[in-house]
């Protein structure tokens, strides 16, 4: 089929190679990916800090983006993007008294998938080591960001895909729930509060002696490593979606020292 | 304007966009599959698990059980309405005045029911799923400061007024009368969460089931 | 179906114990520097989440019981006035007095005229969230009236001078030993030998009380649920101190909000199973007292309600936030809020604490009243007390909603716009078109230089401090996606600037807009 890809901002920005390996998975797979330019941000920080008004640009931006008929369904590597277009952009659309941008942001939210849930649900992914040829030898935690698991209801999905990957050790992480402690501007406004969850999110991973978490939304993740960066440690993070197009051929570049699951350290 | 009508003035105009009242819907169970011996030993697991005593007996034993559990308490209190075969018997010969009636025409006052030891009433329905025992105030139970004051109630349920779950129980309760829903004996988790059984309502509750 | 027929008032807001003093960001800072709270709230939260999710998923129909939960409030709501009509009527006529409060002061001198009436100096007093919120016991006070605490917590918090903590479990900011403390300095009699054991504790409770219930004349309560068919009055308990004020005394005063009302009998059977797994855990809590106006020979004669407005109304009239209404004051969702479990209640600076206070308070208060506007930004947003509300309150949408409103009410009053104004405006700018992303995303180079050999940034000015307090920022890449794509993926391109403009005439007004001010 044919897929848009939905970047996100900080993606696009920030982790270009998130981006890269969802394009190289879904390649994989035999499809055709597509990426719509006019594409920028879906707005969450906006509507999430309260600035709705600065938000419906933004919004029909996306909307502008993607309401064309030349793609099947729009995939994003990040749960809390996808849980926004989904849920906020047809209220921005409403807030502003715009029904017909509110009708086609919700057709474009029905056909906007998370990664996880366009592998699984639509492309039948259920074995990422058979299907995609997923290789990833290091000992890995994971964290279930909360948009994912609360809004999108993602269920085991991404943790199915991590534990069919050829190769990767997965150790469970004490209070999974729990959030990170990111929230948007929350963690700027709340900074202290932030912090305090960062903390004890930073101390479970570190208990499992993983040298890699990983997770399906690039904002938490870079909130994590920020968090491990600052406290000296040597563990990283990582998309998912950079672990399931690693490959034994072309394996995903990490930085830091990794622990192989073999228990040898490799830079 | 009075403080009535402002108030709801405020809220018929707070309420100007007309929301619509929605259906109910009642999907949750309403009936439980549970037969008779079931309903028993589930109530008494749950009975048991909030530190209350539980016992099931043929109807016939339990004044045999009643005399035993009152032992040795000086006094106790009996609604008028109690059922007699209860406190009769070879059992209860001696009792005199140990014994308190509690009627409508004939109260007792707190400060005598602060002096007794113990209380003996019947109940209207119990919950099996939830091990709650619901006394109505109907004769057998007596008005409501009697279960509460003395330090040790002794509850008796008829095997046939156990109901399996909530819905079931409040369907056969007049929900007018002063009711008392009980479940354990009193307890408080203030301090540190940590259970206490026993505050201010009776420390000890003791629950005879008759078959 | 109530049609309001004549001007419509303006929302009138709440008043008494509803309004922090101070922004949360700042009680917050102080109360995370309190080692001993974080350690109590931590143990006591996690001990009461996992009781509340063993006995939730022992029913196979709970999430039955919350939609029915939930829909029943919502109805309660949509029929409010004629509710409260037929509730009043139905009370009244088995001999109950209804009093009708607009505010707190209004309350407060009720209650006090009812106690006045009857010579009592001393009223004996079952834990309520109400009479919390209007401040009634210090307004007694002033009145040369004394009310005692008798939950064991409450009472811990008064003998204390302290302020409650948590909806539910009020002292549990503290732990035994200063418990046991509070008792041997403020309780008369104490028995100097009081050991630090909960049971021991709660004795010296029930020894201290026991009197103040055998001889109390006047009781003060709150109410948990009002049936509107019968004009019943319910109140949940655990202590037994509820059945003693509700018992034994000759006059009862039970003070409730409007929004507490359920319609019939039948829906008791939903919420006496929703509150007690979502409050303390339990199947059941261990006593649940009903009635229904005065009983002859059962109970206090004089039985007054006092039903309070108090910013009800107004939070009513907010369409997005009005279902904070429904809340049953159950304490599910700050037992599993991450805010909540390091901050405590007092960071809050309000009765109503946790998820459903960082609402409901602003909602009573109006945003912009105090501090109370930073409340809403009191959450990470990460949906856990949605998923615990018994009565599926959507907590995380009412929240950004109120943001919305606090934003909105400071637009164009200040002389200056503040950073995060300046910041989103820009963000709007530059995250409304790919090519102007296109364009910021060309100073990553930039941000590279910025991070330097470490690779990463570690300081920020400005709100974005905040950031860095605690996270570093890794260095940028060299270039963006898009210009990976556009430059080394030779992938048709769609939609956006290239395809056929089939927006709407409103969105792509939009989009016009920021171009004229982009000067495009």
């Amino acid at each position: 089929m044919r897929i848009a890809l939905f970047a996100t901002c900080i993606v696009d920005a920030m982790y270009p190679r998130t981006a890269q390996a969802t394009v190289s998975i879904l390649e994989r797979l035999g499809h055709e990916v597509v990426f719509p330019s006019g594409q920028a941000c879906c707005g969450q920080m906006h509507v999430n800090s309260g600035y709705l008004k600065e938000a419906v640009p933004v919004v029909a931006n996306h909307v502008h983006a993607f309401d064309t008929k030349d793609y099947d369904v729009a995939v994003a590597p990040s749960g809390s993007c996808v849980a926004s277009v989904k849920h906020q952009h047809p209220m921005v659309a409403r807030s502003c008294g715009d029904t017909a941008l509110e009708a086609r942001a919700a057709a474009v939210g029905a056909r906007t998938y998370e990664l996880s849930e366009l592998l699984v649900d639509v492309l039948g992914v259920t074995d990422a080591g058979a299907q995609l040829g997923s290789y990833f030898p290091h000992r890995v935690t994971y964290h279930p960001s909360c948009h994912g698991m609360r809004l999108l209801r993602l269920g085991d999905r991404q943790a199915r895909l991590l534990r069919s990957v050829h190769g990767i050790e997965l150790a469970e992480l004490p209070e999974a729930d729990q959030c990170c402690g990111f929230g948007g501007t929350f963690s700027m406004k709340n900074a202290d509060v932030s912090s305090a969850m960062l903390e004890d999110k930073t101390a479970n991973i570190r208990s499992t002696g993983a040298a890699l978490c990983t997770g399906g939304d690039a904002s938490c993740l870079m909130h994590i490593g920020g968090g491990l960066s600052r406290q000296g440690s040597d563990v990283t993070t990582l998309h998912l979606a950079e672990i399931l197009a690693s490959t034994a051929e072309a394996p995903a570049s990490v930085t830091g020292e990794i622990r192989v699951a073999t228990g040898k350290a490799t830079r | 304007m009075s403080a009535r009508e402002d108030i709801l003035g405020r809220i018929r105009s707070a309420l100007r966009d007309a929301p619509v009242a929605p259906q109910i819907p009642r999907a949750y169970r309403t009936s439980s599959e549970l037969d008779h011996d079931a309903l028993i030993h589930l109530l008494v697991d749950r009975l048991v698990d909030y530190k209350a005593r539980v016992c099931v007996l043929d109807a016939a034993e339990v004044p045999e059980r009643i005399a035993e559990l009152l032992a040795d308490a000086r006094s106790y209190v009996i609604p008028a309405g109690l059922d007699p075969d209860w406190t009769a018997g070879p059992h209860f010969a001696p009792d005199g005045d140990r014994r308190r009636v509690d009627s409508v025409s004939a109260p007792l006052t707190v400060a005598e029911l602060d002096g007794v030891d113990a209380v003996v009433t019947g109940s209207a329905v119990a919950v099996a799923e939830t091990g709650t025992i619901i006394l109505d105030g109907s004769p057998n139970q007596g008005r409501r400061a009697i279960s509460l004051v003395p330090d040790y109630h002794i509850c008796v349920v008829n095997a046939a007024d156990i109901a399996g779950i909530l819905p079931e129980a409040l369907r056969r309760i007049d929900g007018t009368r002063p009711l008392t829903m009980i479940s354990g004996p009193s307890a408080t988790s203030d301090i540190e969460l940590e259970r206490v059984e026993g505050v201010h309502g009776p420390r000890i509750l003791d629950v005879i089931i008759a078959r | 179906m109530s049609t309001f027929l004549g001007m419509p008032s303006l929302p009138v807001f709440g008043t008494g114990n509803l309004h922090a003093a101070e922004s949360f960001p700042t009680a917050a800072h102080r109360e995370l520097g309190n080692a001993q709270l974080r350690a109590n709230l931590g143990h006591a939260t996690h001990t009461i989440r996992d009781k509340r999710l063993q006995v939730v998923s022992e029913l196979p129909d709970w999430e039955q019981l919350r939609d029915a939960g939930s829909a029943i409030k919502e109805s309660v709501m949509a029929r409010l006035p004629e509710l409260l009509e037929q509730f009043e009527q139905n009370f009244t006529a088995r001999g109950g007095v209804i009093h009708w409060a607009r505010d707190a002061g209004e309350a407060n001198d009720i209650v006090a005229g009812l106690i006045r009436d009857t010579g009592e100096t001393e009223v004996v007093k079952v834990k309520s969230m109400a009479t919390q919120e209007i401040g009634l016991n210090e307004y007694l006070e002033e009145q040369g009236i004394t009310a005692f605490e008798t939950d064991l917590a409450e009472l811990i918090v008064q003998l204390d001078h302290d302020k409650p903590s948590h909806i539910l479990v009020p002292a549990i900011h503290k732990n035994r030993t200063e418990i046991r403390d509070i008792f041997l300095r403020e309780m008369p009699g104490a028995d100097p030998a009081l050991t630090d054991n909960p049971a021991v504790l709660a004795m010296a409770a029930r020894a201290h009380l026991r009197r103040k219930f055998l001889t109390a004349k006047v009781a003060v309560s709150g109410a948990n649920f009002a049936l509107a068919d019968s004009g019943t009055l319910a109140v949940v308990e655990s202590e037994g101190n509820g059945r003693m004020c509700l018992t034994l005394p000759e006059t009862l005063i039970t003070v409730m909000g409007v929004e507490k009302l359920l319609p019939t009998w039948q829906d008791l059977e939903v919420f006496m199973q929703l509150l007690p797994r979502s409050s303390t855990g339990e199947r059941m809590n261990p006593y649940t007292s009903l009635w229904t106006g005065v009983t002859d020979g059962d109970g206090p004669r004089n039985v007054h309600l006092v039903l309070l407005d108090n910013g009800r109304s107004a939070a009513l009239a907010d369409e997005m936030g009005r279902s904070a209404l429904h809340c049953i004051r159950c304490s599910a969702c700050m037992n599993v809020c991450p805010v909540y479990e390091r901050t405590g209640g007092h960071a809050y600076g309000s009765t109503y604490p946790g998820p459903i206070g960082a609402i409901l308070s602003p909602l009573l208060t109006g945003i912009e009243s105090e501090e109370n506007s930073s409340l809403p930004y009191a959450s990470s947003l990460c949906g856990a007390c949605y998923d615990a509300c018994p009565v599926k309150i959507n907590i995380p949408d009412i929240l950004v909603h109120l943001r919305s409103v606090d934003v909105d009410s400071k637009r164009g009053k200040k002389k200056l716009p503040s950073q995060m104004d300046v910041g989103m405006k820009a963000a709007s700018w530059a995250l409304s078109s790919g090519k102007r992303l296109g364009l910021v995303e060309k100073g990553l180079p930039l941000g590279r230089l910025a991070a330097g050999p470490d690779h990463k940034i570690t300081k920020l000015p400005g709100i974005a401090a905040g950031w860095t307090q605690s996270r570093d920022i890794p260095a940028p890449p060299q270039k963006s996606f898009r210009d990976w794509w556009a430059k080394e993926h030779h992938g048709p391109e769609t939609g956006g600037t290239n395809a056929p403009a089939r927006g709407t005439a409103r969105a792509d007004a939009h989009l016009n807009a920021q171009d004229k001010e982009d000067g495009a």
